[in-house]
């Protein structure tokens, strides 16, 4: 299944109008031991770009935007017990929210994985 | 710089102050010799009553207790002194272990879960209990007791005003903490009550706390008065939601008002939208003990607009010597000291309620009442002063608009002698006639 990142390394990943959305390997690996994980209430609707969640590691509380527009429709609530699941799958079960994306074509603003492994190796 | 902020001169940039602060004409004696400068300065110094010298009855929200001499030499410790507040999280192991011993022991007096590792008053304390209260619930109305301590409320005003929340402070009342509940409504936020409050009338506050949690509004139960709860239940034990308030009286003294020590608690739950910081206990890489800084990631000095308030530090070296003397006292040695205060406490009642002009308002107290006498507080607390004794708080002076200003607030600790009470007595016996 295609992923998509923006810059701020979230990832997206779209099945249908609905995208798993979190953050990449590569920015759990700057941040370190999750250690908290804020996460918006359902039912939000969020704009491309703004800040929606907040990953907290042992040295530093980061936002987290969304990479597309639409609302919020599932929470990932294993995270509250068990913030680790990002250090350990940080693109799978470590994912943070479902957005029901009300333009799916905003993925073409998103760079694929290829695009964002590039970009990744020049930080 | 100039050109920066577009100014065009130095002139220009200072207009806002008026021309004749500007640069005033400085009136100040030549230089002299240091012993001159010195004894100068003593005979300034003498001018001062210190309250070693009197009948000293002075509280509303400033004790004066027996600070062992150890505290203070322990605190001056230069592994102590020299490493104050961390900001790297593992640095000064012995410093985070004491603030974990800190944290501990505030969570265990007050009955709370969680402590951080204190504020910089009980004032501040308060006014960050209503703005976390604004962020826990969504809500943007305070609402204060009128038993909390009118400096209290007036910081709560300035912090959360600032913010745009609504601050709504009851008329003052000495026994009526239970008047927020008529308040309540899915606009507040919080509820702020004290026990005992700055009338010393202690209050069962769990018909307010299950109130308030009926309506979603979050209780906050503050003190000036830490000792108390040597002998008296905490708001923990009430159900509150955060316990916060001033920690003065243990290990530190008067100080002219300050430094102090803001103690901190709330409900685990609430944890990550608690201001300031927490010392952590954990395992280092060879699996020893350690202790580490946590949550301060949401401090000013990482989350800048976004941290969750704009503490980033805490009242290390005050909160050392709370945590040294709390440790010297024990649980049983605060209960003795507890009851010591309470007993001379009742003493002075006695004798001050069987005056003539006097009558006792506090119904219920720990080591400070309220009474009424037949004449301005204020100028009773001036004659008396007169005659070497420190009588106590006129509440005109905290409250000007209470409609109060026959009321004297007073108060007795384990320093007051027999022979202080009798003082005390005698004066205001003199005084009221």
């Amino acid at each position: 299944m295609a992923y998509f990142y923006t810059k701020d390394h979230e990832w997206a990943r779209l099945e249908g109008q609905n995208a798993f959305c979190g953050i990449s390997v590569y920015a759990v690996e700057q941040l370190g031991d999750v250690v908290y994980v804020e996460l918006p209430e359902i039912g939000r609707s969020v704009k491309a770009g703004e800040a929606m969640a907040v990953v907290e590691s042992a040295k530093a509380a980061s936002d987290v935007y969304a990479p597309l527009s639409g609302t919020v429709i599932a929470v990932n609530t294993a995270l509250a017990g068990k913030p680790e699941l990002v250090n350990e799958s940080a693109e799978g079960e470590g994912w943070f929210v479902q957005i029901q994306a009300s333009d799916p074509a905003e993925q073409n603003a998103l760079m694929d994985s290829d695009a964002y492994q590039a970009l990744v190796k020049g930080l | 710089m100039l050109a920066r902020i577009g100014a065009a001169s130095v002139d220009e940039f200072f207009i806002d102050v008026p021309p004749a602060a500007r640069n005033p004409v400085m009136r100040l004696p030549n230089a002299q010799g240091e012993i001159a400068v010195h004894r100068h300065l003593a005979a300034l110094a003498q001018k001062n009553t210190s309250a070693g010298q009197s009948a000293f009855f002075l509280g509303a929200g400033a004790y004066r207790h027996h600070v062992p001499a150890s505290v203070d030499h322990l605190i001056q410790r230069s592994e102590f002194l020299t490493s104050y507040t961390p900001y790297q999280p593992e640095i000064a192991q012995g410093t985070l272990q004491a603030l974990f011993e800190f944290q501990s022991q505030v969570a265990m007096l007050l009955n709370m879960e969680v402590s951080n590792a204190s504020m910089y008053d009980g004032s501040t304390a308060c006014a960050e209990a209503a703005m976390m209260a604004a962020r826990v619930t969504k809500r943007r109305k305070i609402v204060l007791s009128g038993g909390v301590h009118p400096h209290y409320v007036a910081t709560v005003r300035t912090a959360c005003e600032a913010l745009g929340l609504e601050v709504m402070a009851l008329p003052a009342a000495i026994d009526d903490e239970a008047a927020v509940v008529r308040q309540l409504s899915n606009e507040v936020a919080a509820v702020i009550v004290q026990s005992p409050n700055v009338f010393g009338t202690i209050t069962d506050l769990t018909s307010v706390a299950d109130a308030a949690r009926a309506a979603g509004v979050l209780t906050v139960a503050t003190f000036t008065e830490a000792v108390a709860f040597g002998l008296i239940e905490p708001a923990g034990g009430y159900g509150a939601d955060i316990v916060c308030g001033e920690g003065q009286s243990i290990g530190n003294s008067l100080n002219f008002g300050g430094p102090y020590v803001g103690l901190f608690t709330t409900r685990e739950k609430y944890i990550r939208q608690m201001p300031g910081r927490v010392a952590g206990e954990t395992l280092d890489a060879d699996g020893q003990r350690g202790f580490v800084l946590t949550l301060s990631t949401r401090e000013q000095h990482i989350r800048r607009d976004k941290a969750t308030s704009n503490i980033c530090t805490n009242s290390g070296l005050c909160q050392l010597a709370w945590t040294i003397h709390m440790t010297l006292l024990g649980a049983a040695g605060l209960t003795r000291l507890a009851r010591l205060n309470h007993e001379n406490t009742l003493t002075l009642a006695d004798a001050l309620a069987a005056l003539p002009g006097v009558s006792l308002l506090t119904p219920r107290f720990f080591n400070e009442f309220a009474l009424r006498l037949s004449r301005p507080a204020q100028d009773v607390v001036d004659q008396l002063a007169a005659r070497g004794v420190i009588a106590g708080v006129a509440m005109s002076r905290l409250d000007p608009r209470a409609g109060m200003d026959d009321v004297l607030i007073t108060c007795a600790t384990e320093m007051n002698t027999d022979e202080d009470i009798a003082a005390f007595a005698r004066a205001l016996k003199e005084v009221l006639a």
